[in-house]
């Protein structure tokens, strides 16, 4: 498996990929960590005449609370992630994610950036970054641009970066007393896209009201997908289990499940709706253990 | 369009012009005739080609050379120091943590990295440690007892490893 | 029985964990596997292969491909047809195409090769060669391949008019329906074993390297059989001027083999052609893809199983009738007399008289293959039909399975045993490994605690595999493969300082015979194991073997050491008579020494006794200190094996949890336990695989939906459980070491107790039977099913 001939290009600015990027077009691509773009390239599925290496642009690698807000450089490692002692603290959601990504090995070089900006809903970030409501920034020739997550994932492999834009950072509204978040996959075998993957980011009060609640869903859509209608149901109630039940069948029936070599449509949404539930405890405790 | 990179291989540096296409694996195993590290399976599953890429063990199947540049790598053939095992080789062949020997090689790079970040490893957090690497003769019962004594040593005795 | 060393450490013989020597190597990166063979010159091959499971080729054009810089040729069928190199035997005395000439029948299928001055440059001429196919509707279903008007595939073969190729049976088919005919209970079950795939971590490949000068071609390659190869290269290319003695296969390490790399593949056989016409040496490695797609599976078996039992659950007689996708030819390397391997084993551990057993194989457009993957010659199959078997019946008469085996086992005074099916079983004590097995998971406890489970709507499940085993091929009155006997060699050559070299007919891959081989020597000549190395692989070096696979090196091979090294012996006994001026009979021999009975200080040690046969021989003895011998095995071997699997269901989502497994083997005595010990383990991985992991999945068209490791699912370390061995101890009566061979034994053993354990936990459901893999997809089919989840 050896791809095909390329012309490669470093970037160590912003400003110099997109130089590249506008100089090649259509025919370069950008290359950050690689594990979604050189499999396919080995495997000529993909074969871009430039590759512009964004991997070495300083600046782009950081895990940070600012202002309210958690920031992640794209070029953030999954690894970086897994051993933060800030998100071991204060955000394990994206522990338990980047623990479940590819393996040890492949975390190492994937960047968190590059996991979103694929735009594929096997990805494992996507959910988790709905269930965070998070903003995205992108940079591109004519400058920088916020994209909340929710308009970010257009349609199958498609994001709402335009076609220089590189991704540059995630925002993630801080955490604070009473939230808890929580992600779990099934996969058949380590390392395995998810079957089904569910991302909760919970809110209650004293009360164990719900204050606020994302839940995010991965690869039972074509697209990355928020679960509105559980979130709705849940939002400004008492949990109880008979509600959190609720909430993982509406997330058994509104997700759009493919079949597979990793299963039938129904059995997708069963284990969805059964992982919902189970993800949506594993929040709340971690919620109430954070009051 | 052929590029020159400066990579430091076992604390040797080499300058090379390389085609951008060229894989890691590859510029390890052909131009640098450094065969211990193996391919297994092209589409970075198998871990086969596990190296140390600035101390953080990666997949070289799955790396061009040129993203290589400038960094010091570690193989296989790096981990002995002054005609001595590491640990973990010595402790692979004391519990035969190795068959046919063709993912060791991956094996041991992956388990420095998998040590350097927990010292102090339980059997599971061993197993999801390697979850990177296959091996099929093993079965990886001794491949997980191996790094188990590897690291009872390794926080014994102060070592000097590769990268 | 547990086996006594006889020999020191320092000598280190048959029962010491003697640390490998192999290690050393492969721990600092050192060993020498195919590809890293790098000869002046080197060429590259690579290969276009079929998108289309049959098609008619109606074209190649090449002229793209031979215009890139560094691109030497394209090879193509027309090409080896000109040289009638076009076609080749298979191990069982079928045909296979080289290159196609006009059809391609299996997706993945070699149709041209490329050989350039690089990989890269070889890769991109492999996409510039440009084929015309006209494809075909193919034949994937075994069982419409024999539907009357089901195209016949093989119109290569004259006269073939359909798409079978053998039937075989075994016992007595009358006798056996009228014990059905009259038992209290029968029951029967469906069992289909899918595809699956060895994928060893090295993938296969080679480097064919022609001297034009010398007329010597040496081929650097992955096989586990290099003798046979060399043999069957020279039978193909013969006519063309590569007769035996010019042909050396070299065999060097081998990132494991497992029947996989048993079968001569096409893009060898090309790439000696290659270097044969080119006169530069030429490396072709396949990728893993390849590797999954076009290599030897294993199974494929679809089996019709009954049991017929009394009341209380006395089984009387075993009826198995199976259908066996070969793919597009047979190359299964079965020993000739056995089409189907040794499936005949299928009556397994337990007394009975009666039973029937019959085989129909039959062509379809898959790839070719049949027994690679760690299964002695379709034992794998046998167990797993009556090991389910035997569950089902103690399921349907509420015994429990284990009280159920103890009833049915044959006894230990039974052995040597003549099995229904006319095996002579060599020994065994199938109640001691049971029991072991019983004790080790405290298997009552285990079932109060299921009760319990069960009460509160949990899947727990226990699963038992006592199997039988039926390895080292074999006696040479009934073993050959082409024609050639089953035997293996040792030879033996020991230097004056009494150190020595030993070369063998077989090939390890991973099973340590560097090591094992010179503790059989040890045990036997008393010369440290450390001062003994072992050789395999080379043809030109090593004397003539059927090579590593089926369990049988030790069987085979390992007895020819001890024979060769006994012939060693008596001759030191003779020259230790000359020189201590007694009669041979007056000596007595404790490992690495003669000494004179009753004057323990007169004594002679090996060394000195071979420097003498070097310096101070006596009169009329030859010179030197070798041997050699070929071993014919009297009969088979028969290692078995009482495992105890505990699973842990999800009821919600259908995951399982192996929670324990206990596996208790008997083979026979052993040679190395820390070896014997790391083959099971490894066995015992590439069980759980195929038990719920693993499979080969085509479509209609053809087509492979799994082709590499992201959907090929090996298991890693979180998938393997951790394992708990231990063992029985019953010497092999005809075995000169009392040893039987085991490599295998946990890959046949396992699948069955996972899939008992399985059924056991989903039992409370009515369940009686899931085909493996069993998956959580699977599992929660049956759930929803049986209305536990919506």
């Amino acid at each position: 498996m050896i791809p095909a001939s390329f012309d490669y290009h470093r970037a160590s600015t912003l400003q110099e990929a997109f130089t590249f990027a506008q100089e090649y077009g259509e025919d370069a691509k950008y290359l950050a960590g690689g594990h979604s773009l050189i499999p396919m390239m080995k495997l000529r599925f993909s074969e871009p005449a430039h590759i512009i290496d964004i991997s070495r642009i300083q600046g782009l690698k950081y895990i940070k609370e600012e202002d309210g807000i958690l920031k992640i450089g794209a070029l953030t490692t999954e690894a970086d992630l897994e051993f933060s002692d800030l998100c071991h603290d204060k955000y394990p959601i994206l522990v338990d994610v980047s623990k479940l990504i590819g393996d040890p090995s492949v975390r190492n070089k994937a960047t968190v950036g590059g996991n979103l900006a694929h735009g594929d809903a096997a990805n494992d970030h996507p959910a988790v970054m709905l269930a965070l409501k998070a903003n995205i920034v992108a940079e591109g020739p004519n400058g920088t641009h916020n994209i909340p997550v929710d308009e970010f994932f257009k349609g199958f492999f498609e994001t709402a970066l335009e076609q220089h834009d590189i991704l540059i950072e995630i925002q993630i509204p801080a955490t604070k007393a009473g939230n808890g978040g929580a992600y779990n996959k099934i996969e058949r075998k380590v390392g395995d896209y998810a079957t089904s993957g569910v991302a909760v980011n919970l809110t209650v009060d004293t009360s164990d009201t719900v204050v606020d609640i994302g839940i995010g869903l991965t690869n039972v859509n074509p697209v990355p997908m928020r679960v509105s209608r559980a979130e709705e149901a849940l939002k400004g109630n008492k949990l109880t289990q008979e509600l959190i039940e609720k909430a993982g069948k509406i997330a058994g029936e509104d997700c759009s499940p493919t079949a597979d070599l990793r299963g039938s449509e129904d059995y997708k949404r069963s284990i969805t709706k059964e992982l919902t539930i189970r993800t949506i405890n594993k929040a709340w405790e971690r919620a109430k253990a954070s009051l | 369009m052929k590029k020159e990179v400066t990579i430091n291989v076992n604390g040797t540096s080499y300058t090379e012009e390389v085609e951008p296409r060229l894989l890691l694996v590859h510029f390890i195993r052909e131009n640098l005739e450094l065969t211990g590290t193996h391919i297994g399976c092209d589409t970075s599953h198998c871990g086969a080609c596990t190296i140390l890429l600035n101390g953080d063990s990666v997949k070289s199947c799955t790396i061009f050379t040129v993203q290589a540049d400038g960094a010091e790598i570690a193989t296989v053939e790096g981990m002995m120091q002054d005609g001595k095992y590491h640990p973990l080789q010595e402790a692979f062949k004391e519990y035969h943590g190795l068959q046919c020997g063709f993912c060791t090689p991956g094996m041991l790079m992956r388990a420095i990295d998998f040590l350097k970040h927990n010292p102090d490893p339980t059997e599971e957090e061993i197993r999801w440690g390697i979850s990177s690497n296959l091996c099929r003769c093993t079965g990886y019962n001794n491949i997980v007892i191996a790094i188990e004594k590897a690291a009872e040593k390794m926080r014994e005795v102060e070592v000097e490893t590769v990268a | 029985m547990e086996f006594t060393c006889k020999t020191s450490k320092e000598i280190g013989g048959m029962g010491h964990s003697l640390k490998r020597r192999e290690d050393d190597r492969f721990i600092q990166g050192k060993g020498n596997y195919v590809d890293d063979v790098k000869l002046p010159g080197m060429l590259y091959m690579d290969i276009v292969r079929s998108p289309y499971a049959y098609a008619k080729i109606k074209s190649i054009n090449t002229e793209k491909a031979l215009a890139i810089d560094g691109v030497i040729t394209v090879i193509t069928g027309k090409d080896l047809e000109e040289h009638n190199l076009h076609w080749m035997p298979t191990f069982l005395s079928d045909t296979q195409m080289v290159l196609p000439t006009d059809t391609v029948m299996y997706q993945a299928q070699e149709v041209a090769c490329v050989i350039a001055t690089s990989r890269y440059i070889a890769a991109d001429a492999v996409e510039a060669v440009e084929v015309d196919y006209e494809p075909m509707k193919p034949v994937m279903d075994p069982h419409k391949a024999l539907d009357p008007d089901a195209p016949v595939l093989r119109t290569d073969k004259e006269g073939k008019k359909d798409n079978h190729i053998y039937h075989w049976e075994n016992g007595d088919r009358e006798k056996t329906e009228e014990v059905f005919k009259n038992a209290d209970v029968v029951v029967k079950e469906q069992i289909y074993l899918p595809r699956i795939h060895v994928a060893s971590i090295e993938t296969c490949g080679c480097v064919a390297d022609y001297q034009t000068a010398t007329k010597k071609m040496t081929v650097y390659m992955t096989t586990q059989a290099p003798h046979a190869v060399r043999t069957v290269v020279a039978l193909v290319a013969g006519h063309v001027g590569l007769s035996e003695e010019r042909i050396r296969i070299i065999s060097p390490d081998l990132g494991g083999g497992f029947g996989g790399k048993v079968p001569i593949y096409p893009g060898y056989i090309v790439a000696i052609t290659a270097t044969f016409l080119i006169g530069k040496p030429v490396k072709w490695i396949e990728d893993r893809t390849e590797n999954l797609q076009a290599d030897s599976f294993a199974r494929d078996y679809d089996m019709t199983c009954e049991l017929a039992a009394t009341k209380e659950g006395k089984i009387q007689a075993f009826r198995i009738k199976t259908l066996a996708d070969m793919g597009y030819t047979d190359g299964s390397a079965n020993p000739s007399k056995y089409p189907a391997g040794m499936f005949s084993i299928c009556t397994g551990s337990y007394d009975y008289s009666t039973a029937f057993a019959e085989v129909d194989a039959v062509y379809t457009n898959k790839p070719p293959g049949g027994i690679a993957y760690r299964c002695s010659f379709r034992v794998t199959e046998a167990a797993h039909a009556i090991e389910r078997m035997v569950d089902i019946l103690a399921q349907k008469i509420g015994k429990d399975p284990a009280e159920l085996r103890m009833e049915n086992f044959i006894k230990k005074d039974q052995f040597p045993y003549k099995s229904a099916l006319g095996w002579e079983y060599d020994s065994g004590d199938y109640h001691a490994g049971l029991e072991k097995a019983m004790n080790m998971i405290g298997y009552d406890e285990l079932r109060k605690e299921q009760v319990e489970k069960r009460a509160k709507g949990e899947y727990m499940g226990i699963g038992i595999c006592t199997f039988t085993e039926i390895v080292g091929a074999g006696p040479s009155k009934d073993f050959d493969i082409l024609g050639l006997k089953m035997f293996d060699s040792a030879e033996i050559r020991v230097h004056p300082t009494g150190k020595a070299i030993a070369r063998f007919g077989t090939k390890s891959q991973g099973q340590g015979h560097e090591t094992t081989y010179a503790q059989i020597i040890a045990e036997e000549l008393g010369i440290p194991a450390e001062h003994i190395t072992i050789e395999e692989g080379d043809t030109d070096t090593a004397p003539y073997g059927l090579g590593t696979y089926a369990s049988r090196s030790i069987a085979t091979a390992g007895a020819a050491a001890a024979i060769a090294a006994r012939k060693l012996r008596d001759k030191a006994r003779k020259i230790a008579a000359y020189l201590l001026e007694v009669s041979e009979e007056d000596l007595e021999w404790e490992p690495g020494k003669f000494s004179v009975k009753g004057a323990p200080e007169k004594s002679k040690t090996i060394q000195e006794l071979v420097f003498a046969a070097y310096t101070n021989y006596p009169p009329g003895m030859e010179g030197g200190f070798e041997a050699v011998h070929y071993y014919d095995p009297p009969n088979l071997t028969f290692p078995s094996g009482a495992y105890i699997c505990v699973v842990d269901i999800d009821g919600k989502t259908g995951a399982i949890k192996v929670r324990r497994f206990v596996a208790i083997d008997d083979c026979g005595n052993i040679i190395n336990p820390m070896i014997v010990q790391g083959q099971i383990h490894g066995g015992l991985t590439q069980g759980i695989a195929p038990a719920m992991y693993e499979e080969l999945i085509y479509d209609d068209e053809g087509n492979i939906l799994n082709g590499s490791f992201m959907d090929y699912l090996v298991p890693t370390a979180v998938e393997s459980p951790k394992w708990e061995t231990d063992h029985v101890v019953t010497p092999s009566p005809h075995h000169p070491l009392g040893a039987k061979g085991v490599a295998e034994s946990p890959t046949v053993g396992a699948p069955p107790a996972i899939v008992n354990a399985i059924v056991d936990a989903l039992s409370p459901l009515g369940v009686t039977h899931v085909e493996i893999p069993v998956t959580p997809y699977k599992v929660w089919k049956i759930l929803k099913e049986k209305g536990v989840v919506d």
